[in-house]
């Protein structure tokens, strides 16, 4: 494998719980490797650690021991902004309750990634723009007629394209989602599938994490998890 | 999906936090119209905003008004002895401040106790005498604003409308005039021919009652013919003005060498108090030492020449301290909001522990959480102060009507005026003590706000986004 093809490394991942008396070990010496433009499905029973590796991966977490490197660079080496900015500009979450702020309009929802990275001045001086961005992806996601709508006011279905509408604002590089279809019905899960394909073969790099082997299918490698590693 | 181009403003590097204002005032503003337990937020800022506002405007007017009434009583310098003896020489020592550049006015004053007794009627009451030029002591105080019938030439205050020839008196208002059932005077359009016996016990220069032995007070009878409305509840209601002469003989204090007990000086407006003060000072230990071998140059001793802030201490200070004991008071009221803050934005932000999450992961930090929250706190302590002071001034301009309206259907009065030397409640706001007021309750906020903020800002965002923790 090509060093230029890899995107996302893991390798000899950590992480446990305390959960009162005693320690859960979630992780364990995991290995792990994306290629760019890979779609990836983490499988696994519940509590097996998929979603602590995703937010491990997406630097919303820290392993006990191990290190993430992302196009060559360690995570664990960065510093505070760094890893902000990483989370801004680089990787786009996509989580199982959508996690939309409820204050906020669908169009306003969807461009707070870039209006959050920027200072008053740089936010009038882009914001024509960042509209245009985030109502062209709204727009693609089929919810043109619901952006003046409030997150309450839309279906399960329509909040979680909203949410990968906002994920993929900053065009990030690599989009991590947490069990997507997880709270959603059949066919509408299926529409958030469909999606998800559409925007890998438009060469978009995923991870997606899942319980289901359905959905999982969908994706282009299945990785499961158990035991706290990956099982070949 | 990826026809969308990549646009210019994403190679835009991230600024530094501080920066990052626009999605913190538009979270800001919407958690405050949008959540209702910021509304009792911003009704707590605004009642206790409210309270201190009134409070202290109408403290801050009687005190103000209080030193005002005292200050014009006293002049702006005294130069006088606490003994009912006097002291000598004085007429040297006016000779020479009014030689000097720096008075305006001086007034010799007789300061004494002596009985009061109404011509007709059984009653006999303790009075404090006061003896002065009219003239002179209006240019040197504001007694002439204080007079009813003889407010316009004060020179005849002691000049009765009704006989010119007889001796008049003038008396506080309190021993002159009746309130009505609202607690107004009721003034008479022109002085009635009423009589006053005043008894007064002359004293020796050494202090010994002087008419020992024989008849032990002089008495005289004065008309009365204006009162004085000090506004000094102390002043209005024990004191009797009497012409200078008439009193100095009264006191015994007419003899061979004259005495008086007190001068009351005013400076040229552009003399400073303390300067003015400290002139009268050196003025008065030259006379000192002049006269230091006279017969009487020891009831010298006893004379003091202080300020006008100083002669009055005693019932300044005391309202000065009452209205710091206030101050303390709403301290705590300011206490009690950072408190309701404080549980409000606890609870608020428990709500909004999934925001802060989905912030966190989309590259927010934990500095600007506590900015957000600092910035929502700050919209919250803005809102309620605005509120608080736009209630509080209408309410201010309406006291008085307000006050008048519960005396004439209730009977209550905030301050019985038999008792308490007001005529208006005050209501005039200062602006220095309203921004005191408006910066004290956006701090309170800002305080309340920083303990909820600064946990918000140290919640893992996996943690929060976790589905038990929704």
């Amino acid at each position: 494998m090509n060093n230029d093809d890899v995107i996302l490394k893991a390798e000899r991942l950590d992480k446990s719980y305390r959960m009162g008396a005693t320690r859960v070990e979630v992780l364990r010496g995991l290995d792990l490797t994306v290629k760019r433009g890979e779609f990836v499905a983490i499988i696994g029973a519940s509590g097996s650690g998929k979603s602590t590796l995703l937010h491990i991966l997406g630097a919303l977490d820290k392993p006990d021991k191990g290190a993430v490197s992302f196009e060559g660079r360690q995570l664990g080496r960065q510093s505070g902004r760094e890893l902000n900015r990483f989370r801004n500009k680089v990787v786009g979450f996509v989580f199982q309750f959508y996690h939309l702020l409820d204050e906020l309009s669908v169009l306003e929802n969807v461009f707070l990634p870039a209006m959050a990275s920027r200072s008053i001045l740089g936010w009038f001086g882009c914001r024509r723009r960042a509209k245009r961005r985030a109502m062209e992806l709204l727009v693609q996601l089929g919810l043109g007629e619901r952006v003046k709508h409030k997150p309450y006011q839309l279906s399960g279905g329509e909040r979680q394209r909203v949410a990968i509408a906002r994920a993929l604002m900053n065009e990030p590089k690599l989009l991590l989602a947490d069990e997507p279809t997880g709270n959603l019905d059949s066919a509408t899960g299926n529409g958030i599938l469909d999606v998800l394909e559409k925007l890998n073969k438009a060469g978009q790099t995923i991870v997606m994490v899942t319980h289901d082997n359905r959905i999982a299918r969908r994706a282009g490698r299945i990785i499961t998890l158990a035991d706290g590693k990956i099982r070949t | 999906m990826n026809n969308v181009s990549r646009e210019a403003y994403l190679v835009t590097p991230l600024h530094a936090s501080r920066f990052t204002l626009m999605y913190k005032l538009i979270l800001a503003t919407r958690y405050l119209l949008k959540r209702r337990i910021t509304y009792f937020a911003v009704l707590a800022v605004a009642l206790c905003v409210f309270i201190v506002v009134v409070v202290m405007t109408v403290m801050a007017g009687l005190v103000g008004d209080f030193k005002q009434k005292n200050h014009d009583f006293t002049g702006d310098c005294v130069v006088g002895s606490e003994s009912l003896v006097g002291f000598p020489y004085y007429e040297d020592y006016v000779d020479m401040l009014e030689a000097s550049e720096f008075v305006e006015g001086v007034s010799e004053v007789i300061r004494s106790y002596g009985l009061l007794s109404p011509q007709g009627r059984d009653l006999t009451r303790g009075v404090e005498i006061m003896g002065l030029d009219p003239a002179r002591h209006s240019r040197a105080t504001g007694f002439g604003d204080t007079l009813h019938h003889r407010r316009d030439d004060a020179a005849k205050a002691f000049v009765p409308s009704y006989d010119p020839n007889l001796p008049g008196c003038v008396l506080g208002i309190d021993l002159a005039l009746q309130r009505d059932s609202n607690s107004r005077y009721a003034y008479d359009s022109s002085p009635s021919r009423i009589g006053f016996s005043i008894s007064c016990f002359p004293l020796t220069a050494r202090g010994a009652l002087a008419g020992a032995g024989t008849a032990l007070a002089n008495t005289k009878t004065f008309y009365y013919s204006d009162h004085s409305h000090s506004g000094l509840a102390r002043v209005d209601d024990s004191i009797i003005y009497l012409p200078f002469d008439e009193a100095q003989a009264l006191c015994g204090m007419s003899g061979q060498t004259k005495r008086i007990n007190a001068i009351h000086i005013k400076f040229k407006p552009d003399v400073k108090l303390k300067t003015g003060c400290e002139e009268a000072r050196r003025l008065w230990s030259i006379f000192k030492s002049e006269k230091a071998n006279e017969s009487q140059a020891y009831l010298l001793n006893t004379v003091t020449v202080q300020d006008w802030k100083l002669y009055g201490r005693a019932l300044i200070a005391a309202m000065e301290k009452e209205q710091m004991i206030m101050g303390v008071m709403f301290g705590f009221v300011g206490i009690v909001t950072v408190f309701i803050v404080l549980v409000v934005f606890y609870m608020l932000i428990s709500h909004k522990s999934k925001d802060i999450g989905v912030l966190r992961s989309i590259g927010v930090s934990g500095f600007d959480i506590v900015e957000l929250f600092g910035g929502f706190a700050l919209a919250v302590g803005l809102a309620g102060s605005c509120l608080g002071v736009l209630g509080g001034w209408q309410f201010l301009l309406r006291i008085n009507s307000i006050e008048r309206w519960l005396f004439e259907h209730f009977e209550f009065q905030v301050w019985d005026r038999t008792m308490f030397a007001i005529g208006d409640i005050p209501s005039e706001i200062s602006p220095r003590v309203l921004a005191v007021i408006v910066f004290s309750a956006i701090a309170a906020c800002l305080i309340g706000a920083l303990v909820p903020s600064w946990q918000a800002a140290r919640l893992k965002p996996v943690e929060t986004l976790q589905v038990n923790q929704l």
